[in-house]
């Protein structure tokens, strides 16, 4: 079959550049109903960003005003001593652990709500929906009140001869860490199991694949886009953590995040603190861009 | 002569690379049932949201008795539109749903309320008036959005595949109900649909299109009888194809070199398809004399059963025909091997060319 | 082979097992939460010693002045940050969903998402840096400024979600209905969005009012709502009064999930059908 191009003449002659108007104006429209968040998060956001990128690079006074005309890579450097390199060690194993426990504690969790009636279903939700809601800071300092001295949890391990006061140290991070951030591990992971096609994994046992074969081979694959958005949900926020460390930690467990605020409430050294804020924005936006890669959609 | 109520002209267009309409000339006339005839992604669909003032044409030009469209939006058009999802306003009662468009043109409450529930009895659904879309059934969905674009009395009512949705026993229903309804309310109708049968049975004229194009308009008895070509003949209902060759006026020699007289108009030595369709065809045993009918012998080589109908393969050696036989006392029936002479009526073989 | 009987008693077993270990997740979920509330009640200095029941720490709060200054300011920040940063993100959604490719469209995607993405302490680097940088005094008005910063986005991703399960005909059904734009988005998109609206604004009244870190930097003299003071009071240990006062956030916290819940659910009945 033959296309036969319309004649230009003859079309300019009755609708000249109709479509291309309409969707001009469509477009401007589109564009002035973004213009207020647009201008705002410009003004508020990325210029903001763009500063802490050249504070980066600036040097300070004796007093810990930062200077704007001697621009040097110092603060950039130190984020190669071995003092910083240890912080950010730690916070990344920290952040790691965090989520690995998160992930292992969260998946049967989910899955067992995700398999259950749609009522009971909804009803232990709304169960997950109260922590993942509820005050951040209210929450770490429930932990404070049990790791304390005389506090319940401390009390247990010390009847139980296994454990004593873990207040101010590693392990009581880690525990507010978790307890922080499982809901952000439990929900995405629910929702990739829940609109799992069950007939598949069925398939799958109808082709002589065993329960755990099936689970391995069938749901897991089909539950990774769950299991990437709540790891780097978990991921995130635990290696920019500075509530629950500076709540339950103590002087040697400082992590990245006290660290920087350090550098602005205490040590006063913004340039160095802006390093390291910029530094820890990449490695996120790095692990950002991994999780779209890899398939994920939403966050 | 009265105005077209729909006119378009030379109308294209274009989503990015894709052409999906095609250069389409079309008038619709006043108080005509006109149905859009298409596979999915024929155009047929954009080309009534042009209409609408949904899409705006690439190119060319659409007028709605004899005014200009141009950038019009839709809320400024003489139409209204039956969606295919009806989609019927959710958060409203099917009250308000109607009412909707008298609203939004300012007409007097009083007049609204009387208008409102004359169209919900139009449509038979007094008394559910208070009810949300979402109580109600498919086909009660259906008739909310037939009067929420009739009340506002529309010059034009644009339908798209308003009975898509629905089952087969309320599509026929509707069918008649939507007939009947159109006849009632004189209203144009312009019906985009992809079911041959719906069109055949509602239309008072049918444009078949196909990748953009509109490839024939006509009565649905011409179409089906004198289509124009070998996708018009496929698509609306069953045929066989028959390779052939003009012979002369009216005669087309076939491939073991038997002629058949055949509707044709093509010069002498032009390559033909004919079209015949299997319920064209009368078997009969081998040897029949052809009297005013065309003849050819061939082999029963399948025969299927159907209930109300059987279906033959009869085989001729360089092709393969299907015929229909209505399962009816007295109509002689025939078994794997048999040979059989196919009669037609020369009139009922068209030769196709494109 | 597995016979049936037996996989259905694998089966079995391995949904006790999982039913007991979400058991202990939801267990540990609540029990701390549950010590707080209890603790909140006790007739005791010392907060881990039961010694009676007492409401003394919550008639205590409401003469705390420093506390109750700091609620008054949460209260101010979180309703104006929100009330700016609903209308914002809301246009910012249906921009996003509802317009074809403007210039720039996907560079204001990417803008938008970032502030979800980026850890609080960074933001709050960002922000402190550039309040100094251009002179503005910290108090009230920098965090307010600063909690839309990053509500916007919060909002227009919830709003976002809403608009795009919206089916874009009943917008074109309106406007066939002779709906002018405006009338359009008043009479249909509006009241079909409105619960994710509400939605987004929830979360951003939740956000505001638990945000400590970006706070914490963008603060000043006079200006620090509720979290920072109750963060403040935390670190120097643990206290009765904190305990009632933390008691009262989670109630807080609590409504506002269950409101949230609510409009979920209507949203659920009135995108059914149609």
């Amino acid at each position: 079959m033959k296309r036969r191009l319309p004649d230009p003449v003859e079309a300019v002659e009755v609708t000249p550049d109709l479509e291309r108007r309409a969707e001009r104006a469509e477009r401007w429209r589109g564009f002035r109903l973004a213009v207020p968040a647009y201008v705002y998060l410009i003004v508020l956001f990325a210029v903001p960003l763009v500063l802490v990128g050249v504070y980066s690079f600036a040097s300070r006074s004796r007093t810990g005003q930062p200077l704007l005309h001697d621009w040097n890579l110092d603060s950039v450097k130190r984020l190669a001593d071995s003092a910083f390199l240890q912080i950010a060690w730690r916070s990344i194993l920290l952040a790691l652990l965090t989520t690995i426990i998160c992930l292992v504690v969260a998946y049967p969790f989910s899955y067992y709500i995700a398999t259950r009636s749609e009522r009971t279903r909804n009803v232990l939700l709304v169960f997950v929906m109260i922590p993942f809601w509820s005050n951040f800071l209210v929450r770490t300092y429930a932990w404070k009140v049990l790791l304390g001295a005389d506090g319940i949890f401390t009390r247990i391990g010390e009847a139980l001869g296994l454990w004593g006061q873990l207040l101010f140290t590693m392990p009581a991070v880690l525990i507010g860490l978790i307890y922080g951030f499982l809901p952000f591990m439990v929900l995405p992971l629910y929702a990739s199991i829940e609109r799992l096609d069950w007939s598949l994994v069925e398939a799958a046992r109808d082709l002589y694949a065993t329960g755990p074969k099936a689970f391995r081979r069938v749901t897991l694959p089909l539950s990774r886009p769950g299991i990437i958005a709540g790891s780097i949900l978990v991921f995130i926020p635990s290696l920019g953590a500075y509530v629950t460390p500076d709540i339950l930690g103590g002087a040697k467990t400082t992590l990245l995040g006290n660290y920087i605020v350090n550098q602005f409430l205490a040590a006063r050294n913004w340039p160095l603190g802006s390093s390291i804020s910029m530094a820890i924005m990449i490695v996120m936006l790095l692990a950002t861009v991994l999780y779209f890669r890899s398939g994920g959609r939403t966050l | 002569m009265t105005e077209a109520a729909v006119s378009l002209s030379s109308v294209v267009k274009r989503f990015g690379d894709v052409v999906a309409v095609d250069d389409v000339d079309l008038e619709i006339e006043d108080g005509e049932f006109f149905s859009l005839l298409g596979p999915s992604g024929c155009g047929k669909t954009t080309t009534l949201r042009m209409i609408a003032g949904l899409e705006y044409p690439t190119e060319g030009s659409i007028r709605i008795y004899g005014e200009e469209m141009g950038l019009r939006p839709p809320n400024k058009r003489p139409v209204n539109t039956v969606f295919q999802s009806y989609a019927l306003f959710p958060h409203m009662t099917v009250a308000d749903n109607i009412a909707f468009g008298l609203q939004m043109q300012k007409v007097a409450p009083a007049e609204i309320v009387e208008r409102v529930a004359n169209a919900i009895d139009l449509v038979r659904l007094t008394g559910k008036g208070d009810r949300r879309p979402g109580q109600l059934s498919g086909g009660q969905q259906q008739r909310v959005a037939l009067a929420r674009a009739l009340v506002n009395r529309p010059k034009v009512l644009l339908l798209d595949e308003p009975l898509g949705a629905l089952d087969l026993k309320l599509r026929q229903a509707m069918q008649l109900e939507l007939k009947d309804l159109q006849a009632r309310v004189g209203i144009t109708f312009v019906y985009v649909t992809h079911d041959q049968e719906e069109a055949l049975t509602m239309s008072d004229r049918i444009g078949v299109m196909s990748d953009g194009r509109l490839l024939q308009i006509g009565r649905p008895d011409h179409i089906y009888e004198k289509p124009a070509n070998r996708f018009v003949a496929e698509f609306i209902g069953e045929t066989n194809f028959i390779e052939g060759t003009v012979a002369g006026p009216g005669v087309v020699t076939l491939p073991d070199g038997s002629t058949v007289r055949a509707g044709t108009h093509s010069a002498v030595g032009t390559p033909v398809t004919l079209t015949l369709r299997p319920e064209k065809i009368l078997l009969e045993a081998a040897g029949t004399a052809p009297g005013d009918w065309n003849t050819m012998e061939g082999t029963v080589k399948r025969r299927m059963y159907y209930g109300d109908s059987l279906y033959y393969e009869i085989d001729f050696g360089y092709t393969v025909v299907d015929a229909r036989q209505e399962n009816r006392p007295r109509i002689q029936r025939f078994s794997v091997g048999d040979r059989v002479t196919v009669l037609f009526d020369p009139a009922a073989a068209e030769a196709l060319t494109e | 082979m597995t016979t049936g009987r037996d996989r259905s008693m694998t089966t079995r077993r391995l949904d006790r097992i999982l039913a007991g270990h979400s058991a202990l997740v939801y267990l540990f979920f609540y029990l701390p939460l549950a010590v707080l509330v209890f603790f909140s009640f006790n007739d005791s200095r010392f907060a881990n010693r039961w010694e009676g029941f007492t409401l003394d720490w919550y008639r205590a709060i409401p003469k705390d002045q420093a506390l109750m200054n700091s609620v008054k300011n949460s209260l101010i920040i979180a309703l104006e940050s929100t009330a700016v940063a609903t209308v914002l993100g809301t246009m910012a959604a249906l921009s996003l969903e509802r317009y074809k490719k403007w210039l720039g469209k996907r560079t204001f995607d990417a803008l938008l998402y970032l502030p979800v993405i980026i850890p609080d302490v960074t933001m709050a680097v960002m922000l402190l840096i550039f309040f100094t940088q251009i002179n503005q005094a910290l108090g009230l008005t920098t965090i307010i400024l600063s909690h839309i910063a990053f509500n916007i986005s919060f909002v227009a991703i919830v709003v976002r979600a809403r608009v795009s399960n919206l089916d874009p005909s009943l917008e074109e059904a309106a406007s066939d209905l002779y709906a002018s734009r405006w009338k359009s988005f008043r009479k249909v998109t509006l009241p079909l969005i409105l619960p994710g609206v509400l939605g987004g604004a929830l979360l951003a009244l939740t956000l505001s009012l638990d945000d400590v870190v970006i706070t914490s930097f963008v603060q000043g003299p006079g200006a620090t709502p509720l979290a920072v003071e109750v963060f403040a009071r935390i670190k120097r240990g643990v206290t009765p009064i904190i305990n009632a006062v933390s008691t009262l956030m989670l109630v807080a916290s609590i409504l506002l999930i269950l409101g949230s819940l609510l409009i979920q659910r209507r949203q659920g009945s009135a995108t059914r059908g149609g």
